[in-house]
């Protein structure tokens, strides 16, 4: 079979054909946009040139995780080719969906990336280097027995002769692919397991334009959006008379829920926009604040009928009869995302009844649903180019909000390409915010100090009820439950109660969705540790099964942090462990506390077992990420809500930290085999509460709420 | 109309003279490298050079540009990848990139006036905010680009 032109083929064709008839594209281009070419598909993953070039095709995205040049990495590894000749390219969405999902999931989070697919994509691999080879014994009119394939030459052995991948795609593609092929044993691996550079990277440090908000169409234009600042809020009335003499200015849309101005430049639109008057009708939800919403989980908490996540043994009667019980309360704010480049959207609804869509998206899938939505379009007649993404960390996955008003926007100017982009404002009062939690926890020890029962309420909004309007199965939310529903520490008597308590703020998958609960359960077994009087590592081993994961990583990190020898002087560590996404790690984090009461993090260790590793450096890099995302949440970060929206607005009051304020951080792999885990969200699961235990030896002092700025740590 | 001196070419815009730099580049002179941020001088994904001096574009009517030398990134690789470009994809600095072009032009103007910075040189100048934490490489590529700047220079002599 005979496809796409890849990347670097249609640029040539592009600019071959010159300006006017074709549009100068530069950035990642999708396989729908190729046309024939030279080069084979051997299978839907693999494409061969001629010249042995090879282009492999990535249905996850890419938003700085590095997924795609680590699939490439796996399939390459059982194809067997010359690294150096490997390119990758995304697969498109109109081509997935005419092909009867032939790539699988589009859907790039939950760390998902490598776990969920590498079993296809060896195999995809594998299966295309036994058809080349295949297909050089038939050439030779010998059996494949006698051939072998290595770094991209296919060998005779009894003659020595060779031939070259690219010399047989064409060949191969018609054959019958088999089913029944060996993996490699990734004890062997060559391609996958090393520390490649980065596809992405150097297009990046050009300045290319490979972003969404990148996008250039002829006779484009520019689109700025007003949504109610008051959450359910939708249109009442709209006075765009000054706005629409202003220079550019070419349309205003009204829709339900927004006002958008398009204009031939986005700052003319933008500026435009402001003169807008708007008049919102908030539905009563204006009223809402804090402190309706800190009322509504309290009321969760004291409902006595609540559905059980986990139930083990009896803990109300063990917390009866126990030598010492500890309570504690935590909470927690929403947060917005705030990925670096705002939501954006560019939508062009052409003459023919083709819909094009270019967006940074985290599920190319879920935009040409969106797409289809509102545009009235079957799905044959639309395609989403996805670009790379300035950030994603869950933003741009399930909720499509950004595609379904660039759409309607391009419905209201049919045959003009407009890209939507939203202000930093727009972006930081308009999120689907990591929940609002408040959770309580009650446990009791035994006279050895020992945990004997640990019972938890939690109070927090549903994400799963916000996509699925049925709501998740039982009343249980996975995310607003993990940590404790799954809590592997042996503890006899467990009980999990669940209050969803869903609001008006939308509420969305934030990077480790549901990690405040491993915040709140880490420090809270650091409580427990410091009544019990033992050492926190010690306590947390204890608890662990001899076989746990869990273990295994807590004894790393304790050595590579040199755990039981005191702190570096002036510093103080605290511990964690979580496991999540597929992966086990914990956590050391040292820390020092200024006289004015500012908290340093000075370094971080993580350990981290995910099985398999197939990129070192990316996986230390998303640990690095990890740190300073979740730094930022741990010393500034909060969304506040007053008069029913959002109260901040840009960087000044959801503060990023600074180059000057990041730890060391020193990441152990220590990956065991048997299991593939993630990396994009686990290392983010015990910073908060490593950073929050160190803190309390730093000054005595418990953080049950962040961020830090709203607490008074001077004085110690 | 406005004539403005952008990567070493005279390029005439017809815009208000209020309107920032940035979007006289990104939307009028195809020059999409510098990124829209914040729009409010905070996270410097906007970063391109006036006079050799780091500026946050978003921030500067395209007016007070006039008659100055703007470099953005397109105009630092025109001739192949710079030091610090070269030094970026070494230690594979960006995750997400997308304020990795203000980063690069921070660290190029920071090394322009301060060849070998200290770390607290590197802390005061690159006030430039990433969301996926590369720091600990954009340190790391600074300092390796110092040393990769100082070679030649102990070769000219």
């Amino acid at each position: 079979m005979t496809t796409a032109l890849s990347r670097r083929d249609f640029l040539k064709v592009s600019s071959a054909l010159g300006g006017g008839m074709v549009l100068q594209f530069s950035f990642p281009l999708t396989a729908a946009a190729a046309q024939s070419a030279p080069s084979t598909e051997v299978n839907a993953w693999v494409v061969i040139h001629p010249d042995d070039r090879v282009v492999i095709r990535i249905a996850r995205s890419e938003m700085g995780q590095g997924s795609y040049t680590a699939l490439a990495q796996l399939v390459a590894e059982e194809l067997d080719c010359d690294w150096a000749k490997v390119s990758a390219e995304f697969a498109s969405p109109n081509e997935h969906f005419r092909r009867n999902r032939v790539w699988g999931s589009m859907s790039t989070g939950g760390s998902q990336g490598i776990r969920s697919s590498q079993d296809y994509l060896r195999k995809a691999g594998a299966t295309a280097r036994d058809m080349l080879v295949a297909a050089a014994a038939s050439q030779w009119k010998v059996s494949g027995d006698q051939c072998s394939a290595a770094n991209g030459v296919i060998v005779h052995a009894p003659t020595g002769r060779k031939l070259r991948y690219g010399q047989v795609a064409a060949a191969a593609a018609k054959l019958t692919p088999p089913t029944d092929v060996k993996l490699r044993d990734p004890a062997q691996w060559k391609i996958a397991g090393k520390a490649v550079h980065r596809f992405d990277i150097p297009d990046k440090v050009r300045g290319k334009p490979v972003y969404a908000i990148d996008v250039k169409l002829p006779d484009m234009l520019h689109a700025s959006i007003a949504q109610c600042p008051v959450f359910g809020g939708k249109v009442k009335d709209v006075d765009a008379s000054a706005a629409l003499t202003m220079r550019g200015v070419r349309k205003v849309v009204r829709e339900a829920d927004f006002v958008a101005v398009v204009a031939d430049n986005w700052w003319r639109a933008n500026q435009a926009l402001k003169k807008v008057k708007i008049e919102w009708d908030t539905a009563g939800n204006e009223k809402l604040d804090n402190e309706t919403i800190a009322a509504m989980l309290r009321a969760g908490l004291a409902d006595a009928s609540l559905p059980q996540a986990r139930k083990m043994g009896d803990a109300p009667a063990a917390l009866a009869t126990a030598t010492k019980v500890v309570e504690a309360e935590y909470q927690s704010p929403y947060l917005n995302h705030a990925t670096m480049e705002p939501q954006t959207c560019t939508a062009w609804l052409k003459p023919e009844g083709f819909l094009e869509v270019w967006t940074s998206t985290q599920n190319g899938e879920a935009s040409m649903s969106a797409a289809a939505e509102v545009s009235g379009l079957p799905l044959e007649k639309i395609e989403v180019h996805k670009m790379m993404l300035g950030g994603g960390f869950g933003r741009r996955g399930a909720p499509q909000d950004f595609v379904r008003q660039g759409v309607a926007i391009a419905k209201a100017m049919p045959g003009v390409p407009i890209k939507l982009l939203w202000s930093r404002e727009e972006d930081m009062q308009h999120g689907f915010y990591r929940p609002a939690s408040i959770v309580k926890i009650k446990a009791g020890l035994d006279a050895q100090g020992k945990l004997t029962a640990m019972h938890t309420t939690i109070a927090c909004p549903s994400i799963v009820k916000s996509l699925l309007p049925s709501g998740p199965a039982n009343g249980i939310d996975g995310p607003a439950v993990r940590s404790f529903s799954d809590m592997p520490y042996t503890v006899a008597n467990q009980q999990v109660d669940y209050a969803m308590r869903n609001g008006h703020v939308p509420v969305g998958f934030w990077r480790a969705p549901g990690q405040q609960n491993a915040y709140y359960r880490e420090s809270f077994i650091d409580e427990l540790a410091t009544a019990a009087g033992k050492d926190p590592v010690e306590f947390r081993l204890a608890m662990l099964a001899p076989n746990d994961k869990n273990r295994r990583v807590l004894e790393a990190v304790a050595r590579a942090a040199n755990w039981s020898s005191p702190a570096p002087a002036g510093t103080h560590r605290g511990v964690a462990v979580a496991d999540g996404f597929g992966s086990y790690t914990a956590l050391i984090a040292e820390i020092a506390v200024t006289p004015d009461g500012d908290v340093k993090v000075k370094r971080v260790f993580i350990a981290i077992d995910s099985g398999y590793v197939v990129n070192p450096d990316t996986c230390r890099a998303q640990a690095e990420s990890n740190v300073v995302y979740g730094l930022g949440s741990i010393l500034y970060q909060e969304n506040n809500v007053k008069n029913g929206r959002i109260v901040e607005s840009n960087f000044h009051d959801f503060k990023l930290p600074h180059i000057d304020e990041i730890p060391q951080v020193e990441t152990v792999l220590v990956p065991s085999g048997g299991f593939w885990g993630g990396h994009g969200e686990p290392a983010i699961l015990g910073l908060a509460p490593a950073v929050c235990n160190a803190i309390f030896a730093a000054t005595g002092k418990r953080v049950r709420t962040l961020p830090l700025k709203n607490h008074d740590l001077r004085g110690t | 109309m406005i004539t403005l001196n952008v990567n070493g070419r005279a390029r005439t815009v017809d815009v208000e003279p209020e309107m920032p730099l940035l979007w006289v580049l990104r939307g009028e002179l195809d020059l999409p490298g510098a990124k829209y941020g914040c729009g409010v001088g905070l996270c410097g994904a906007c970063t391109v050079h006036v006079n050799g001096e780091p500026v946050r574009s978003c921030s500067m009517a395209v007016s007070e540009a006039v008659g100055k030398k703007i470099v953005t990134i397109e105009g630092l690789s025109e001739k192949g990848l710079s030091r610090v470009q070269k030094a970026w994809i070494e230690h594979e600095v960006p995750q997400c990139g997308y304020c990795q072009t203000g980063m690069i032009m921070a660290a190029t103007a920071l090394l322009a006036r301060n060849p070998h910075p200290s770390d607290a040189d590197i802390d005061g100048a690159m006030t430039n905010l990433c969301r996926c934490g590369t720091y600990l490489r954009v340190r790391k590529a600074i300092h390796a680009a110092a040393e990769a700047t100082a070679a030649p220079a102990v070769k000219k002599a």
